[in-house]
This record gives structure tokens, C-alpha cells and sequence, in this order.
């Protein structure tokens, strides 16, 4: 079996296991968080060797190069010597240019980047403070017509990451950012065909980018998208999707509160529920997933079922925007 | 002399039959808790690959594989029924696709072939 050596200490591996698994199971900490190779936040650089073409498939080009990979996707065929990634390489400077709060929970964080990031809607970023912590957020924005990186923060009870933003993160400050990263996304060249987008929470925010980007890309389609939240005074973008609606006739809101009876206009329930309720049969659909990982979950298999090709569910398997 | 997989179809035949066929298996109370996982895309891919080797195709699958991949499936009680019914949403599709009655037996003989392995006999 082969060894992977981590600071100056050589640790074999067990059959079938992954970089991430050998040094994890010595007790070495290493960051990480989905496994399944989405979130890049096991990244490592390996320093001797050779590391699998798949746990470098998604990384940048300069990222290849340097010889970095991904931990939990990585099963070593040879003696490896691996180091934590320097922050140099990986991340890059923002500065926080506007915060504006959306709704009693929601906030959103417009960001300038000191280097060009090109990414598509409904990527995400991982942000890292300067207490280290790192958390993915996924990016509202669309890179022909912003100007600006925008990100939609909730304030979690239990989310430092969300406290600290909310909290001490303003405007003219900086912080550092990594990425894009994610396959969630639009793709061109079938306008005709219909979309249905399904997010709770902030999970609207990576749809929201991807509606627009099938708008500006012209797609001619049909877009429902359903937002759902447990009240309403968490539908933070009910305005402009209402005139987003209004503007195109290819575009269907559907706005759902499933914790309180919903006011004029609003549907009452789970919005998976009601998106599924409502287009039982989902052959030749494209579906985007975005919110609670159990929500996520179990609308994929729904939609899978209702006759979905696997192939056209985008969900990213880092499925918890909200920190 | 074309090989099973190529009279098929291959590769082709093999992505039109693995979401017809991963549906049925889902959407069967009988067995859909052995193919339920968080990580659906992992679960399709699995299939394709079982597909490709019931269709003769290329893959690198060996007994072996097949006993490790299943033994904590046996553990939670997987039995004979649970793959019969598996094979059986298998003919259906194929069925389904119209593919000719001669080329299903042949698939169904290879499927019936892991039997042994996949229930760790
Ligand atoms: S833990 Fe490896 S990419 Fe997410």
C-alpha cells in the first residue's frame, strides 16, 4: 500500500482510501467539509508524486499546475508527500463595497474583487476571515452585467460565520475569497426547453443569478422558479422577482410560506411540494435545487422520478448555502 | 462477429436504459431502501456501470468487486427476492427499448451470472 507523508511522517493507506481518509483517521487535521469533491475546501499540495487526474479535474489551470488536488477525491496509487496549501496561491483579496439588509434575516454583501474572478451564475465562493473560518456562499450576481460579486447572507443562530458578516464585516473592509466553484448552472443552446428552479432560504440566491443568465442568454423557455421560506417576511427578493415576472412572460414566481398563512398572492406549503404538485411529470425538464441538504435530497429523487433525466438535476453537492 | 454490447448499442443504448431502468428500482418499495443514498449521482453512476457489464460491454468489474460491493447489503438482509425483482425492472426496460427478445436473454443470462457474487453465496 502506498504512504502518504505529512510533515516529515510517513502514514500507509488502507485499501481504497482517500488522502483525506488516511490523514483523518491518524488524527491530522485537515479542512474539509462535502467529500465529494465540490466545496474545494480540502484542497492539498502535493509535493512528491503523483496525484489522480480526478482530484484535479475541477481545479484551475495555475491550481494544476502547482501540483494542488482534492483530498477526498484523491486515492493514491503511490507514495505521496502532501502539505496544506498556501493561502497565497488559492485565495484572493475583496473589499466589501455595499451591505444592504433584504429581509428581517437576509443580507446582501456586494464585493470587489483585486483580481478578475470569471464564473458563471449560481457558482459560489468560499469566503475566509481573518479568524480563519471559511464558509461557501453562492453568487447572485452575473458576471457580464455586475459589476460587483453579490452574495446573500442569512443570519443563522448557529452560523458564527453569519454572525461575524452580519455583524463586524463593513463596507471598505477586506476578506479573502477562493473560488468559483460549483456546476450548478445554465447552460446554453436549448432555449426552448423549460426550466424549474427550486430554493428555500438563500438557496434563491445561485437561482436567481441562473434565471437571469437564461434570460440574458435568451432563453425562451418557460422558468418557474419557487422560492420557499417559513414566513413572509423572508421573501427578500419578492419585489423584483414580482417585476421580473411582470417584464417577461416566460417567467413564473411562485412564492410559498410554509410556517404562516400566506397574504394575497402567496402560496400556503413547502415549495418543493407545490413545485412538484404542480408539474408532476418533468420529462425533458431542466431542475436546479438549491437550500436545506434534506430538501435538496429528497426533490431530487422526486423529480428523478417524476422523469427528470438524472443529467438535468443541478443541485451542488454542497448543498448548505446558509452558515 | 459484433459483441452483444455493440448489437445494443453501446454506449448509446446504456445511457437510454440507466435512468428507465435506476426509476423503476427507485420507485419499488421492495427494494428501493438498498439503493437509497444521499449521493444520488454516485447511486446513477453505479448503475450505468452494472449496465455496461449486463450488456457485455467494457468495465472493470470482477466477482470480486460484485461480493465486496454487496456484502453490506447482505448484511441488512438482501436476498435472492431483492434480486430477482432487480432483474426483473432490468428485462422490463430493456423491453421498453424494444430491444429484440435474443439480446435479452442474452443480457438476463449475464445479469443471472453475478448472481452468486452479488448475494455473497
Ligand atoms: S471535502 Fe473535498 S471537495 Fe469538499
Amino acid at each position: 500500500m502506498p504512504e502518504i507523508i505529512y510533515q516529515g511522517k510517513a502514514y500507509p493507506c488502507q485499501p481504497d482510501e482517500t488522502v483525506l481518509d488516511t490523514l483523518r483517521r491518524n488524527g491530522i487535521e485537515v479542512p474539509y467539509s462535502c467529500c465529494a469533491g465540490a466545496c474545494h475546501t480540502c484542497m492539498l499540495h502535493c509535493l512528491k508524486g503523483e496525484v489522480s487526474e480526478r482530484s484535479q479535474k475541477d481545479l484551475k489551470p495555475a491550481l494544476k499546475n502547482l501540483k494542488y488536488f482534492l483530498a477526498c477525491q484523491c486515492v493514491p496509487e503511490q507514495d505521496v508527500e502532501v502539505a496544506l496549501p498556501d493561502d497565497e496561491d488559492v485565495y484572493v483579496s475583496a473589499r466589501l463595497v455595499e451591505k444592504e439588509q433584504l429581509s428581517p434575516t437576509v443580507w446582501r454583501f456586494r464585493l470587489e474583487a483585486a483580481v478578475p474572478i470569471y464564473y458563471h451564475a449560481g457558482q459560489f465562493l468560499n469566503l475566509k476571515n481573518e479568524a480563519g473560518w471559511v464558509r461557501s456562499y453562492s453568487l447572485a450576481s452575473l458576471p457580464n452585467e455586475d459589476e460587483f460579486l453579490e452574495l446573500h447572507v442569512r443570519r443563522m443562530p448557529d452560523g458564527q460565520m453569519s454572525h461575524w458578516l452580519i455583524d463586524h464585516f463593513s463596507v471598505g473592509m477586506h476578506i479573502e475569497i477562493e473560488g468559483p466553484n460549483g456546476h450548478c448552472l445554465y447552460t446554453d443552446g436549448e432555449p426552448e426547453r423549460p426550466l424549474i428552479m427550486v430554493g428555500t432560504g438563500t438557496g434563491l440566491a445561485p437561482l436567481v443569478g441562473i434565471l437571469r443568465d437564461a434570460l440574458h442568454q435568451g432563453h425562451r423557455g418557460p422558468i418557474h422558479l419557487y422560492h420557499g421560506v417559513r414566513t413572509h417576511d423572508e421573501l427578500y427578493l419578492h419585489e423584483s422577482l414580482l417585476a421580473m415576472a411582470q417584464q417577461h412572460n416566460n417567467v413564473y414566481y411562485h412564492a410559498c410560506v410554509s410556517g404562516d398563512e400566506p397574504a394575497e398572492g402567496l402560496q400556503a406549503g413547502r415549495a418543493a411540494d407545490i413545485a412538484l404538485g404542480e408539474h408532476p411529470d418533468l420529462k425533458g425538464w431542466r431542475v436546479f435545487l438549491c437550500g436545506a441538504p434534506e430538501m435538496v435530497q429528497q426533490t431530487r429523487k422526486k423529480a428523478f422520478l417524476a422523469g427528470a433525466s438524472m443529467q438535468d438535476i443541478s443541485a451542488d453537492a454542497f448543498t448548505t448555502p446558509e452558515h | 462477429m459484433s459483441t452483444l454490447f455493440e448489437k445494443i448499442g453501446g454506449d448509446a443504448a446504456v445511457n437510454a436504459a440507466v435512468d428507465i431502468f435506476y426509476r423503476k428500482v427507485l420507485a419499488d418499495d421492495s427494494i428501493s431502501h438498498f439503493f437509497e443514498t444521499t449521493d444520488m449521482e454516485a447511486q446513477h453512476a453505479k448503475q450505468k456501470a452494472f449496465l455496461t457489464m449486463a450488456f457485455g460491454g467494457p468495465n472493470n468489474y470482477t466477482g470480486a468487486d460484485m461480493r465486496k460491493a454487496h456484502a453490506p447489503l447482505v448484511a441488512k438482509g438482501l436476498n435472492e427476492d431483492h434480486f430477482n425483482a432487480v432483474a426483473g425492472h432490468l428485462q422490463a426496460t430493456l423491453e421498453e427499448l424494444n430491444v429484440p427478445a435474443d439480446l435479452i436473454g442474452e443480457v438476463m443470462a449475464i445479469a443471472g451470472s453475478t448472481k452468486d457474487d452479488v448475494l455473497n453465496r
